[in-house]
């Protein structure tokens, strides 16, 4: 792909960087339409495409692959969709808005402070045996997430390093671990399977309102990020240099850090702490396009972080099928490396 | 946006940029005040001063990007505390010391960048504005580097890639924190050259703070110095770098300045010269910088006034011996050469180097070795042969 690309670079770049980008694009969607389809087609029950596409066309309700279908698959392979692409543009507006390659929800502590709010809910609120409903644990999670959030902003704003930034990060994240295994070993046995099954990052068990509410909450959020592209743009060439060209960087800041924690909040809540695609599925999204710039990236965020996290969760639940395994445990499998490679390659570099 | 005129029949243009009593500063404390500087369009003003005198400081209040403290900024005859953000942005550009640091953006990208106060909503760029980044570009010389990735670019030509950016917002006024910084001496002609060209084709007022003298002397329309918290003094670069004006500001030896190169020797090595150099046919400036470098004092003659190696020898040498300009050296010059001479330990000639008519020479080469003074080619030899320690009593 880049080599296409390089050889016809000389003489009419923008067209054919342009070029590049739809390509990048469509092969994506395609990838993600493949991977979304195999998601919909195996599990536990046998089916074929042929009995999916029946079982579709009926539409719901119709006997027991009808009830597997859109009640189990077709929910968790959208939310899937949604809340990958979500993880992946969060991480590119904090990388953005830190200037840091490595900044995404997990690593700042963002989705520790989520988990630890919505463990004070499960445990300490609502006690035994009364299960934590949906709009509590987004609630929850949203609260937790923001309040993190403000606790990172307010050392950002001390520490001028990058690399003190991070450890700050990874030290409210500890901090919020901490806490919630202090409520933990209070806790009764049934809030812990509760909160233990949360925090391990799944899609397992979505239902249609959910969805619904991820969607739209990804969608829109989205739609704003794309509109902010191009103060995003010059904002990535510095703050200073942002406000001499007339962008409004105090309300820029915020803008990025209410969609960023929105787009954080409703994956913690949703499906759990997922750890890596906020930062590998940025990177890959960047090095695809062959482009930094916002209005290029913003797309192609969203489709990589989909296709990754889309395939991550088929892999978990198929490896070792019928034992499910935790996304993150698959994400960081597929991450890691990537974050590895960024990191020396930026040793590299200096 | 035209600048209001001031009088009709005004011969001058109205200024495009104007402080007025001006007090700069972080916080609270004024780091500088009672500004008064008016930069016309067209016009190149040098700002000098020794660091930390508030230079970067008044180009940042007067960007906006400080509140002044005092006084007020005029950009084209308006207040710029009444002038919204996105309005100013049209016709003032800045440039500060930092780099981005960019991923995946190319040159051209970078440049583009600059076009942000006239492009649309989503900041797609129409035919006219690529025309206008075009024509910086190519006026930069980078055009031929527009696909060049940015990070991997040479410091001299990111600092074009910078500067095309800013002219690239077509601005009526052009602010630059040491635009010159990071670059070789050839690369630093160039930038202001180009800087010239573009104030002067293009109409733009262009305020630079410049800490090399050289540059200012030679680049500048007007120079204005900060120094001692205030606007110390402003006027012709000529009238502004004069030994005493540059000693007062940066406590450099009065005499280290020249203003014929513009330029600021080392230190003159103290106490009573210990070397004659003979002035010959070739430039001694080779000579004199390397005794200075070693801190020996030294005599220098007999030079014409006002030659190129007399000028430096005022700055180096503890003891110099000139003649008038295209007059035979006299007798009595001869004589006080010849005593300084006979007070120094050593004496540097280039002995096949003296040149035909220099009878001055020969008779201080003779008079030397009458006296048994060692005679030696070239500092260097003096060097090898006074071991470190006897040169340093």
């Amino acid at each position: 792909m880049m080599g296409r690309s390089r050889s016809g670079s000389d003489r009419r770049q923008p067209i054919s960087r342009r070029t590049r980008a739809a390509l990048v694009y469509a092969l994506l969607a395609c990838a993600l339409a493949a991977l979304f389809a195999a998601s919909v087609c195996v599990g536990s029950a046998a089916t074929s495409p042929a009995d999916v596409i029946a079982t579709l066309a009926q539409g719901p309700g119709a006997g027991d692959l009808g009830q597997i279908i859109w009640q189990i698959r077709l929910p968790r392979a959208i939310m899937t969709v949604l809340l990958g692409g979500a993880l992946s543009l969060a991480g590119f507006l904090l990388q953005t808005f830190f200037a840091n390659p490595i900044a995404d929800p997990f690593v700042l502590g963002v989705s520790s402070g989520a988990r630890l709010a919505v463990a004070l809910v499960m445990i300490a609120v609502l006690g035994a045996n009364q299960a934590l409903s949906p709009a509590a644990s987004v609630g929850a999670a949203l609260a937790g997430s923001l309040a993190t959030m403000c606790v990172v902003l307010a050392m950002a704003r001390r520490v001028r390093s990058q690399g003190m930034l991070i450890v700050a990060g990874v030290m409210v994240g500890y901090v919020c671990q901490a806490a919630t295994n202090f409520l933990v070993a209070f806790a009764d046995d049934q809030s812990i399977v509760n909160l233990h099954n949360w925090s391990q990052g799944s899609f397992s068990g979505t239902a249609w309102p959910e969805v619904a509410a991820a969607a739209v909450t990804v969608a829109a959020v989205s739609a704003a990020v794309f509109a902010l592209s191009k103060p995003l743009g010059a904002y990535q060439l510095g703050e200073n240099y942002a406000r001499s060209v007339g962008v409004n960087v105090m309300a820029l800041r915020m803008l990025i850090i209410v969609a960023s924690t929105l787009l954080a909040a409703c994956v913690a809540a949703f499906a759990g702490p997922i750890s890596f695609v906020g930062i590998a599925a940025p990177h890959l999204a960047k090095l695809a396009v062959g482009s930094s710039r916002p209005i290029v990236v913003t797309p192609a965020c969203l489709l990589t972080g989909a296709v990754f996290c889309c395939g991550c969760d088929l892999v978990a639940r198929t490896l070792f099928a019928p034992v499910e395994l935790s996304v993150s445990a698959v994400t960081a499998v597929f991450g890691a490396p990537v974050v590895i490679a960024l990191m020396l390659k930026k040793r590299g570099l200096r | 946006m035209t600048p209001p005129a001031r009088s009709a029949h005004a011969p001058q243009p109205a200024p495009a940029l104007a402080l007025h009593g001006l007090a700069v500063g972080h916080g609270k404390r004024a780091l500088a005040s009672n500004i008064d500087l008016e930069v016309l369009p067209g016009e190149l003003v040098a700002l000098i001063g020794p660091n930390g005198s508030g230079k970067t400081t008044i180009l940042r209040t007067a960007v906006g990007q400080l509140k002044p403290l005092a006084g007020r900024v005029e950009l084209l005859g308006r207040d710029l505390a009444g002038t919204p953000g996105a309005e100013r942005a049209r016709v003032l550009a800045a440039l500060f010391t930092g780099r981005p640091h960019t991923e995946l953006l190319t040159c051209q990208d970078v440049v583009e960048a600059g076009r942000y106060p006239f492009t649309g909503r989503l900041g797609a760029l129409g035919r006219g504005d690529r025309a206008v980044v075009r024509s910086v570009m190519e006026a930069a010389g980078i055009w031929h580097l527009r696909d060049r990735d940015f990070a991997h670019m040479s410091d001299g030509q990111r600092q074009r890639a910078l500067i095309a950016r800013a002219l690239c917002q077509e601005p009526r006024v052009l602010l630059l924190d040491e635009p010159t910084s990071y670059l070789d001496i050839g690369a630093q002609l160039e930038m202001l050259q180009l800087l010239r060209d573009q104030a002067q084709s293009r109409g733009i007022a262009v305020l630079a703070s410049l800490h090399d003298l050289t540059l200012a002397l030679r680049a500048a329309d007007r120079v204005a110095c900060v120094a001692n918290g205030t606007l110390a003094a402003e006027g012709a670069p000529d009238e502004i770098l004069t030994p005493r004006s540059v000693s007062a500001l940066y406590g450099v030896d009065a005499t280290s300045f020249s203003p014929l190169f513009g330029t600021v020797e080392m230190h003159r090595p103290e106490g009573a010269p210990r070397v004659f150099v003979i002035a010959g046919e070739h430039s001694s400036a080779p000579t004199y910088r390397t005794l200075a470098r070693h801190g020996i004092p030294f005599a220098a003659g007999v030079l014409p006034e006002r030659d190129a190696d007399a000028e430096l020898a005022r700055s180096l040498a503890s003891a110099l011996i000139t003649e008038r300009p295209f007059e035979p050296v006299r007798n009595e010059t001869t004589a006080r050469a010849r005593a300084t001479l006979l007070s120094c330990a050593a004496v540097i000639c280039a002995k096949e180097r003296l040149g035909a008519e220099n009878a001055c020479g020969s008779d201080l080469l003779v008079t030397a070795r009458k006296a048994g003074t060692p005679v030696y080619v070239s500092a260097e030899d003096y060097l090898k042969d006074a071991p470190a320690g006897t040169h340093d009593t």
